[in-house]
């Protein structure tokens, strides 16, 4: 693993350096590995870098973990880092235990019977609050998925052109704090419909979501992946709509635990986030996207096919309507947790009643999302990191187009449709 | 007689093979991975998962055997403790009869709960997600002992309580050698429902925590629309609630008498 892990920081520079595969591939073709290898290290410190991403923080407090996941394609880095090594490398016996559904997952982690684990990006924010849980504190280090989810629908309903066509829906989502839940009220509102009166939104664990489309028990649902693709591949629904064409770069499910976990545990928590920091970088790398579908399809972790898993994440797949599309960003991966991320989930949160009252919107998304935190560590393994916590965020869906962090209640009451 | 002994296995057996032929009849149609799998592909699911019933492959990829020896082992710790609580209250209920009409109508609003209802409590109040599962279990096998014991004590003949209090037989005594026995086969008839309920519960009620049991290697197939997988489990959860039905129905022959 240490080997595997040079190489892929060598690999990593050799990237940034001579600008993407093809260009390092013809370099190495025409010089020989080593000889690249060794022109490399005369411009860029390699050895310092590895020495760096290697260094290892204070004694471990907890070296035997449990770390929570749902068997989605969302939890490929903090699933990924188990079999690849990850963890073993910054000392942790980390293990990854399958839940069933959402709910299972906040009481698991709240009983701690988890150390650490797999959430959306909304529920942090919402058990701090105590909204739809007791209030737990907690921190969020790292986003996992960006985009990464889609809009499936029965095959039944091929003739969909546009929300306003689905009245009178049955739609799932996986939990009620998910930006599943958000993203789907979202489009649904931007064309005229009121998500609480126009269609019917229920919660369904994702592994479940296939089964009761199947069944004819939904028309579609705004779904986690691989239970997108694993419809199309059931010849049961089709993909309608990628969550990247609703808001390009939107965050989906996260990495966090207990405040009382990172504070009572500082060392294990830091290598736990080094790990996670780590895997969703290897992930971000289309060049490992097959190696890693191998590794996170078989029983104990995603238990899907393969090949489902491959279509996923390689962005190369049948939509179900006969079409082969290719969008490598389809799913990526990108640890940095912008506060400004869970400002706009917590204005959904307000939109549609979650939250009622005056929210200090910008405070209760610094403090759960620790970003500060996340570009040290970004910056300690070697990694580019965002320069800002907050920034304004473009949607390619909807009259709004920028979202302004800083105009966050303004941006709630243009609604027309909302609650509150 | 020696020919009605061998007729009705042989019935059995016919039964058996035109459910078989049935299946075979409706799901032969669909192609191979499509549709309702037939009784060969349960077979050969089944041929190769009893070869490696042990294998452990970390924490969320077990064989079948150590599912099913999970899902016995939470099922035995909840319905003992529930049978012990549910045997020693309905003796006290049966012995006093006022007492028991003034407690019966908590007993009936409680005993029709399913006994799903309670896991978010208990996970809310105890914290721990296979204790929950074991108090699920211990919830669904309450009741039926309960009442059976309670009726069976409250129905000993007055005859034996008299003779018991003539001989002035201590009270520990007259219970161990009184009552117990003669309110046995009721006892026993309610432990035979109760650990039925139990073993339908834990299925569900593994669903719901995932982690290991029976229950969780259904959920799991199903996420993964392996459905050879599914049935082969259903069959496995019913020949196991035969044997255990099976086990107490011995018992309860045993302990049989004649008044």
């Amino acid at each position: 693993m240490e080997q595997r892990f040079a190489q892929a920081v060598e690999r990593s520079v050799e990237l940034a350096v001579f600008g993407g595969e093809v260009g390092r591939r013809q370099f190495i073709q025409r010089v020989g590995a080593a000889t690249a290898s060794a022109a490399l290290a005369s411009v860029f410190p390699l050895g310092a870098a590895k020495a760096l991403a290697q260094d290892k923080p204070g004694p471990i407090e907890k070296k035997d973990l449990k770390l929570g996941f749902i068997p989605i394609t969302c939890a490929t880095p903090i699933i990924m880092a188990e079999p690849m090594g990850f963890y073993r490398k910054h000392g942790l016996n980390a293990q990854v235990v399958k839940a069933s559904g959402w709910a299972m997952i906040r009481d698991l982690s709240i009983n701690k019977e988890t150390d650490a684990t797999h959430m959306l990006t909304p529920m942090p924010l919402a058990i701090s609050l105590g909204v739809g849980s007791q209030a737990v504190p907690y921190v969020m280090p790292a986003v996992e998925n960006i985009n990464g989810q889609a809009i499936t629908l029965a095959t039944k309903h091929k003739g969909v052109k546009s929300a306003k066509d689905m009245k009178g829906f049955k739609f799932a989502v996986p939990f009620d704090y998910s930006m599943h839940n958000f993203l789907l009220r979202y489009v649904l509102a931007e064309d005229g419909l009121d998500p609480d009166k126009d269609v019917q939104i229920r919660v369904v664990p994702p592994p479940e979501m296939v089964a009761n489309l199947r069944a004819g028990n939904l028309d579609g649902y705004l779904g986690p992946d691989p239970f997108n693709q694993r419809a199309v591949f059931e010849e049961v629904g089709f993909i309608w709509m990628l969550s990247k064409d609703i808001w390009p770069g939107h965050p989906c499910c996260a990495f966090a635990t207990t405040r009382e976990f990172a504070e009572k545990t500082p060392n294990t928590y830091q290598a736990l986030v080094r790990a996670i920091v780590e895997a969703t970088q290897y992930a971000h790398n289309q060049a490992n996207r097959k190696e890693i579908a191998k590794a996170i399809a078989p029983k104990n972790f995603l238990n899907q096919p393969v090949e489902v898993v491959e279509q996923v994440l390689t962005g190369t797949f049948p939509d179900g309507l006969g079409n082969t599309k290719t969008v490598p960003d389809r799913i990526d991966f990108d640890p940095f947790p912008y506060h400004s991320m869970g400002v706009w989930i917590l204005t959904q949160m307000k939109r549609w009643g979650y939250l009622k009252g005056d929210v200090d919107y910008k405070k209760i998304a610094a403090e759960v999302y620790a970003a500060a935190g996340t570009r040290e560590t970004m910056k300690a393994l070697g990694y580019k990191a965002p320069g800002e916590n907050s920034v304004k965020h473009t949607f390619a869906l909807g009259k709004t187009k920028v979202f302004d962090p800083d105009r966050a209640e303004d941006y709630v009451k243009s609604f027309p449709i909302r609650k509150a | 007689m020696g020919r009605e002994r061998l007729r009705i296995p042989l019935y059995t057996l016919l039964v058996g093979i035109v459910l078989l032929g049935l299946w075979q009849g409706l799901v032969g149609g669909a192609p191979a991975g499509k549709g309702l799998p037939g009784p060969l592909a349960v077979a050969r699911t089944a041929s190769e998962m009893l070869s490696h019933p042990f294998y452990d492959n970390g924490p969320n990829d077990k064989g079948i055997g150590l599912q099913l020896l999970a899902s016995l082992g939470r099922l035995l710790t909840g319905y003992l403790a529930a049978s012990v609580v549910a045997i020693v209250m309905g003796v006290v209920l049966g012995l006093s009869p006022s007492l028991y009409r003034a407690v019966n109508p908590y007993i009936q609003v409680l005993k029709p709960i399913s006994p799903l209802a309670w896991m978010p409590l208990f996970l809310y109040t105890i914290k721990d997600s296979s204790a929950a599962a074991m108090l699920v279990i211990f919830m669904s096998s309450l009741w039926p002992t309960l009442a059976n014991t309670a009726f069976g004590v409250a129905s000993i003949r007055r005859d034996y309580l008299n003779v018991a209090a003539l001989l002035q037989l201590s009270w520990p005594r007259r219970l161990v050698r009184v009552v117990l026995p003669a309110a046995a086969p009721a006892i026993v008839a309610g432990l035979r429902i109760s650990i039925g309920s139990a073993w339908v519960a834990i299925v569900a009620a593994e669903m719901l925590i995932g982690g290991t049991g029976i229950g969780y290697f259904v959920w799991n197939e199903w996420n993964n629309l392996a459905l050879t997988s599914v049935i082969f489990a259903i069959l496995a959860i019913g020949v196991i609630g035969v044997l255990l039905d099976a086990g107490l129905g011995r018992l309860s022959r045993r302990l049989a008498y004649t008044e």
